[in-house]
C-alpha cells in the first residue's frame, strides 16, 4: 500500500511537466489549428535561460552583491525566465509562423519542426554538447510519511504547476483577451471581422504558452538537475499527447490529461515490467483514442469546422 | 597568370618532396598510427591519448631513440581524426595502413569504432592495440588486434564480488538503459555473476529505462520495494547524477555501485555531494597512485594542467607495450610485412608487463589478464583507490 502512495506522489510530480507543456501545445492547437512542434524546445530554452538567471543570482549572491535566500532567487529565475521566454515564443510565432498561415497545415507543421532543430543546434553551437547542471536553490528536505518519502521540491512542484493551470484557466474565461482567446479558437475567420486581430491574439497566444513552458523547464531542472540541449523532444511529444487527449479548446482537459499521463505511465512501471512501460502506456492512450476520439473535453465540431 | 600559379604550386610541392625523402633516409624512424577521435562527441577522449603520446614520443626521441637490436630509431607518430565515426575510423585505419606504411597502429578507442577497425588491420595484417575497448568483439578471432583493457565479461563479476565481500550484500538491484549496448551488456554480465554466487533470483530488482529518460521514480520505487542491499547502476556521467539524486529523495541509503562509464572528472560538478561515498569500477585511480602510475599522473599535470583521464593512462600503457614487443623482435627487417608479423608475435607472448595501469599478460585472444580497481568517491570529491581485483 505505501508502494502505491509513493507512486502517486512520483506521478504527481512527473504529470506536472506534461501538464503545464501540454497547455502550450493546446493553447496554440485550439486557436491557430496548428501543431507547434517547437514547444518542446522552446521548454529546453526555458529551462536553459533559467540556468542562466539562476547562475547568474546565486553568483551575485555568494558575492555579496545581493544577498538573497534560496527559495526568492528560485522565484525570481521562475518570473524572470518565463517573461524573457515569452519573447523567444512571440519571435517563432512572428518569424516561422505569421508568414505561413495562409500556407498549408503540414508547411506550418514542418516549420515547428524546423525551429525545434535551430533551437537545439544552436543551444549546441553556443554551449557545446556539455551537460549543464541546474544549481541546487533550495535545500532539499525529505519527508518520511509513514514510509511514502515526499520532498519538499516535489510539493513545490505539483503546486506551483497547479497554481498556474488554475490562473491560465480564470484568464481564459474571465477575461476580455481570454475572451477573444475563445472567440478565435471558435471561427478566426469571423472574429477578425469583429475588430480582434489575428496577430495580436496568436503573438499572446505564444507569449503565454511559452511563459508555462519556461515554468516547466524550470521545475524540470530543479527535479533533474542535468540539462541538455536536446531535453525537451521526448517530454514534449509525450506533452503533446496530452494536449490532443485532453481535447481541443480544453485548458483544464490538457492539464488533467497531462497528470493522467503521468499516472499512466508510472503505474505501468509499477505493475510490468519497466521495459514495456512507454509500450504499454502509449498503447492504453491509443485505445482511450478509440473511444474518445475528440479527447476528454474536445468538441466534436470543432474539427469539422476548420479541417 | 593561373598557370603560372599552378606550376609555380607544383614545383614547390616537388622541391618540398624530394626534401623530406631526403631528410627520411637519414635517420630510420619508426611509424605508429593512431587512429583517436580528436573531433565529435568526445573529443576530450582523443586529446587525452594525444597529449599522452606526445609525452611518450618526447622521452624517447630526446634520449637518442629507440633501441632495437643493434639500431637506433626514431620515433614518428602520426594522429588521424576518427572523429568518433566507425566509418571515419575504418577510413582512418586503411590509410595508415596503406598510405604511411605505419608498423602498427594504437586505437581506436571507443568499441563502437574499435570493432571495425579491427576487422579492417586483421585483414590487412596490422598489428592493432586498441587502449580503451572493453566488448569482447574488437579482439575476438583476430590474431593482428590487441587491447590495454579488461572487458565487461570481467568487469560484470569484478561489481558482483565487491558487493558481497564488502557490503554482505545477498540481494542486489539493477537499473540500466535497455537502448544502450554497453550498460545492457554490463547488467546482464553483473547478473549473471550475482545470481551465480547466491543463486536465482537473488538479483531482486532489474529495472530499465531508454535512452533520455529523466523520470526513474517508479522504477526506484520497486528497486526499494524489493529490499535489495545494493544498487549496481553502469550508467554514464550524464544520467548517474539524476539516478543517485532520485534514490536518495526516495529513501534508499544502502551503497550504489557503478562501472567505468563513471569515470569522468565530469561526475562530480553535475552529482555534487550525492554521489561522494559511492563505488565504482576502473582501469586506475588518479587520487593515492604510487610509483610510475604517480610519476605518469604528475608530469601529465604538469605538462598540460589537468590529472589525465583512464584513457590517456591506458594509450601509455598501450604504446609501451608496443614498444616493447618492437624491441623484443631483436631487430627490423625493414620488411613491412615481416616487421608487422613480427611485432604480432611478440605482442602475443608478453608475460607480466608492469604498465602504470596494472599488470598484463595477454590471452591468446589478445585481451590482457589485468585487475580492475575499485574506486570510492571520496568525501572531497576525488576519485580514491579503494582496492584492487585480480582475476582468479
Amino acid at each position: 500500500m505505501g508502494e502505491f502512495f509513493q507512486n502517486l506522489v512520483n506521478a504527481l510530480q512527473y504529470g506536472s511537466f506534461l501538464a503545464l507543456i501540454a497547455l502550450g501545445y493546446s493553447m496554440v492547437y485550439s486557436i491557430l489549428m496548428l501543431f507547434n512542434f517547437a514547444h518542446g524546445d522552446i521548454f529546453m530554452v526555458g529551462a536553459y535561460i533559467g540556468f542562466g538567471i539562476a547562475t547568474l543570482l546565486v553568483t551575485l549572491a555568494s558575492f555579496g552583491a545581493l544577498a538573497l535566500p534560496g527559495w526568492l532567487i528560485l522565484v525570481l529565475t521562475i518570473i524572470i525566465s518565463m517573461f524573457l521566454t515569452s519573447f523567444v515564443g512571440m519571435l517563432v510565432e512572428r518569424i516561422g509562423y505569421r508568414p505561413l498561415r495562409e500556407a498549408p497545415r503540414a508547411s506550418a507543421a514542418i516549420t515547428g519542426l524546423m525551429i525545434g532543430i535551430i533551437l537545439e543546434t544552436g543551444n549546441l553551437a553556443l554551449l557545446g554538447a556539455k551537460r549543464v547542471s541546474f544549481p541546487a536553490l533550495i535545500e532539499s528536505a525529505t519527508y518520511d510519511i509513514g514510509g511514502v518519502f515526499v520532498t519538499n521540491k516535489k510539493i513545490m512542484i505539483v503546486f506551483v504547476s497547479i497554481i498556474l493551470t488554475l490562473a491560465l484557466h480564470q484568464f481564459v474565461t474571465k477575461t476580455k483577451w481570454g475572451m477573444a482567446m475563445r472567440a478565435m479558437a471558435f471561427d478566426y475567420l469571423v472574429v477578425p471581422l469583429m475588430g480582434v486581430s489575428i496577430n495580436t491574439i496568436a503573438r499572446l497566444t505564444f507569449a503565454i504558452g511559452s511563459a508555462l513552458a519556461a515554468a516547466a523547464g524550470i521545475l524540470y531542472g530543479v527535479a533533474y538537475p542535468v540539462l541538455e540541449p536536446y531535453m525537451g523532444i521526448i517530454v514534449g511529444w509525450k506533452a503533446f499527447v496530452a494536449a490532443i487527449l485532453g481535447g481541443r479548446g480544453s485548458i483544464l482537459g490538457a492539464a488533467l490529461a497531462g497528470f493522467l499521463l503521468g499516472f499512466i505511465e508510472i503505474f505501468v512501471a509499477m505493475i510490468f515490467p519497466s521495459t514495456f512501460r512507454d509500450l504499454i502506456a502509449y498503447s492504453i492512450v491509443l485505445l482511450i483514442l478509440v473511444f474518445r476520439p475528440h479527447g476528454f473535453f474536445g468538441e466534436p465540431y470543432s474539427a469539422k469546422l476548420r479541417l | 597568370m593561373r598557370r603560372g600559379l599552378l606550376i609555380g604550386i607544383i614545383c614547390c610541392l616537388a622541391v618540398g618532396l624530394i626534401f623530406s625523402g631526403c631528410g627520411k633516409k637519414e635517420e630510420p624512424k619508426i611509424k605508429i598510427g593512431f587512429n583517436i577521435p580528436l573531433t565529435g562527441d568526445i573529443p576530450k577522449v582523443g586529446e587525452g591519448s594525444k597529449f599522452a603520446a606526445e609525452m611518450f614520443k618526447a622521452d624517447i626521441n630526446s634520449a637518442g631513440g629507440l633501441k632495437v637490436g643493434d639500431k637506433s630509431y626514431q620515433l614518428e607518430f602520426i594522429y588521424e581524426d576518427n572523429e568518433s565515426k566507425a566509418q571515419s575510423a575504418t577510413a582512418a585505419a586503411l590509410k595508415l595502413i596503406t598510405q604511411d606504411d605505419v608498423l602498427a597502429i594504437i586505437g581506436p578507442q571507443s568499441s563502437k569504432q574499435a570493432v571495425p577497425s579491427g576487422e579492417i588491420c586483421n585483414a590487412n595484417k596490422t598489428p592493432m592495440i586498441s587502449p580503451w575497448s572493453t566488448n569482447p568483439n574488437t579482439t575476438k578471432d583476430r590474431p593482428y588486434v590487441f587491447r590495454g583493457c579488461f572487458l565487461d565479461p570481467f568487469q560484470g563479476p569484478v561489481a558482483a564480488n565487491f558487493a558481497t565481500e564488502e557490503f554482505g550484500a545477498k540481494k542486489a538491484a539493477v537499473l540500466f538503459d535497455v537502448a544502450s549496448d554497453y550498460p545492457k551488456g554490463l547488467a546482464e554480465f553483473f547478473k549473471g555473476a550475482f545470481e551465480k554466487i547466491h543463486g536465482s533470483g537473488s538479483v531482486a530488482a532489474f529495472e530499465t529505462f531508454t535512452t533520455k529518460d529523466r523520470d526513474f521514480s517508479a522504477q526506484l520505487t520497486n528497486i526499494i520495494k524489493s529490499d535489495a542491499d545494493i544498487l549496481f547502476t553502469p550508467q554514464y556521467y550524464d544520467e548517474v547524477p539524476l539516478i543517485v539524486k532520485q534514490a536518495r529523495e526516495l529513501g534508499w541509503t544502502k551503497p550504489i555501485l557503478g562501472s567505468d562509464s563513471w569515470g569522468s572528472a565530469e561526475l562530480m560538478n553535475l552529482c555534487g555531494d550525492d554521489c561522494k561515498g559511492s563505488f565504482f569500477s576502473t582501469h586506475y585511480a588518479a587520487a593515492g597512485a604510487k610509483g610510475a602510475t604517480k610519476e605518469f599522473i604528475d608530469r601529465y599535470k604538469e605538462k598540460y594542467g589537468y590529472v589525465p583521464d583512464d584513457v590517456g593512462a591506458l594509450t601509455w600503457d598501450s604504446i609501451r607495450l608496443l614498444v616493447q614487443a618492437i624491441q623484443n623482435t631483436g631487430g627490423l627487417t625493414g620488411d613491412l610485412q615481416k616487421d608487422r608479423d613480427a611485432i604480432k608475435d611478440q605482442l602475443a607472448q608478453i608475460k607480466d608487463f608492469a604498465g602504470i595501469t596494472g599488470n598484463m599478460t595477454f590471452t591468446p585472444d589478445g585481451d590482457p589478464v589485468k585487475c580492475a580497481v575499485i574506486v570510492k568517491i571520496s568525501q572531497a570529491g576525488d576519485f580514491e583507490f579503494y582496492k584492487s581485483v585480480c582475476p582468479q
